[in-house]
């Protein structure tokens, strides 16, 4: 098992994604924050809290997303019950910033942007991740913001620990038994 | 699979885990249903057989609309004008249909128990959309689904079903839903309609409507089913109306304002009037928009693994 980010280090990747954003995006007038279900969330939720401290806005338009209906492994389906999705503001003309924990084979965010495009049409989609699992990609897709980028064989898995949910702020790579 | 059975033959094989992911699965739909793309792609590898051996018009369309929301590929069977006039038998009917690479079916039936007959027969996937006087499972589970939506949580809740009992599969599935949820069910109606021994499904009997209103939080209404009587169980349609049918002032006289429902198709003047299923109390047509969510959730949780051929 080997450590990706400290909890001290992972509290600065935090920080620095949010400033990216702003740094790209100002004020967030036109723009809005999409996490991805199931574990997305926790990064998404942290993020536009730190984007709304940062630019001092009264309101950001934060959704999640949930992909369960979008996903391609029709064949092999594992019937899941769907986790929320709840976006309370239009797409139509936003700059829609998604976001997920780590970055794999790229399959849930192609998943992802099917199901933002049946909401409306977005201005410009751009993706945040924490963890880029850099040359593991099934399909074309790329971040615009990485936390930390690795290099990751199949048998592994990376484990993002949050403190809400695990008690620390942490990321490992582990092997896969 | 999520739901422990392969099929949604009756509420009774339910259990309460069951329909819990059922409602919660309903609640994602009903979200898809009110943005402007109302479909998904999720099923889009499924094919689903409607067979529908009986008139129907709620539960046809309400179960094709949700198929094709989620992307199926939907074929609709009416007994009327098929070969099931020149005698062909159940089985050989759906057979013929399965063998067209048909991936799950859709039946509603006049016979009780035809759904299970079938079930013992075929590898499909089959969803019961109303079998004789037996069960109509979809219903039960949009009703809850609907109290549930405007009063929370069905435990303890008091819901009085008024009308044709005996001959309601709407009642019984009703009964064995809202049962196992915690609810509490009162029956009301004249006493030919209500069976003998009903008591035992856990259930209490009324036979002053008035009395079934001032108890309950909810009155799910039903038909009188005239084509399923094959015998006068009551005088006329008018003495009905006066002595069991819900209207506005016996509905302002109660002291507290209690959700009305109904399945459908409604007799206006019969056993409710237009007064009443029009009000603000009725929550009738919500229930048709939950049904579609509904039988969405029940397609999508029983459209499982396929076997590779």
């Amino acid at each position: 098992m080997k450590t990706l980010l400290t909890t001290e280090q992972f509290k600065i990747t935090l920080q620095r994604l949010a400033h990216q954003l702003v740094e790209n995006h100002l004020s967030f007038k036109d723009t809005a924050i999409i996490g991805i279900q199931p574990r997305g969330i926790y990064l998404s939720d942290r993020i536009s809290r730190m984007v709304k401290e940062i630019t001092r806005a009264k309101k950001i338009d934060y959704g999640k997303l949930d992909i369960t209906f979008y996903r391609d492994d029709v064949q092999a389906r594992d019937i899941q019950v769907p986790n929320d999705t709840d976006i309370r503001f239009s797409i139509e003309n936003k700059s829609v910033i998604l976001i997920d924990d780590v970055l794999h084979t790229g399959r849930t965010i192609r998943s992802a942007m099917d199901a933002l495009i049946d909401y409306g049409r977005p201005k410009s989609v751009e993706l945040l991740v924490l963890i880029d699992r850099r040359f593991s990609r099934e399909l074309p897709i790329q971040p615009d913001y990485a936390g930390h980028t690795v290099d990751t064989i199949l048998t592994q898995k990376v484990k993002v620990y949050w403190e809400e949910k695990d008690g620390t702020d942490e990321v490992v790579l582990i092997d896969k038994v | 699979m999520p739901l422990s059975v392969k099929h949604l033959l009756g509420i009774k094989e339910l259990n309460t885990q069951d329909i819990e992911q059922i409602f919660q699965t309903a609640d994602e739909f009903k979200q898809v249903l009110q943005r402007p793309i109302k479909k998904v792609p999720t099923l889009r590898d499924t094919t689903i057989a409607n067979i529908f051996f009986e008139n129907s018009t709620r539960t046809r369309l309400s179960f094709e609309l949700a198929e094709k929301r989620l992307g199926a590929d939907v074929v609709n069977f009416s007994a009327s004008g098929s070969s099931v006039s020149k005698g062909e038998t159940l089985i050989d009917t759906v057979n013929n249909i399965l063998a067209m690479k048909v991936d799950m079916l859709v039946m509603r039936h006049s016979a009780s128990g035809a759904p299970w007959f079938l079930a013992n027969h075929i590898d499909a996937s089959i969803v019961n959309a109303g079998d004789g006087t037996n069960e109509h499972p979809t219903q039960a589970l949009l009703d809850a689904f609907s109290i549930r939506e405007k009063l929370g949580d069905i435990k303890g809740k008091r819901v009085a079903i008024i009308g044709d009992i005996m001959h309601s599969r709407v009642a019984l599935s009703n009964i064995f839903c809202l049962t196992k949820l915690g609810a509490h069910v009162t029956v009301a109606g004249p006493p030919t309609l209500i069976p003998k021994h009903i008591e035992s499904l856990g259930v209490r009997v009324e036979y002053n409507v008035k009395k079934a209103l001032e108890w309950c939080d909810v009155a799910n209404v039903l038909r009188i089913q005239l084509e399923r009587q094959h015998k006068p169980l009551f005088s006329t349609l008018r003495e009905y109306a006066l002595f069991y049918g819900i209207n506005k002032q016996m509905l302002d006289s109660l002291n507290k304002k209690i959700l009305i429902m109904h399945p459908g198709p409604i007799n206006r003047g019969v056993e409710i009037n237009s007064d009443v299923a029009d009000s603000g109390q009725s929550i009738i047509l919500g229930q048709v928009e939950n049904g579609v969510a509904i039988r969405m959730a029940v397609i999508y949780l029983l459209a499982g693994k396929k076997e590779l051929e």
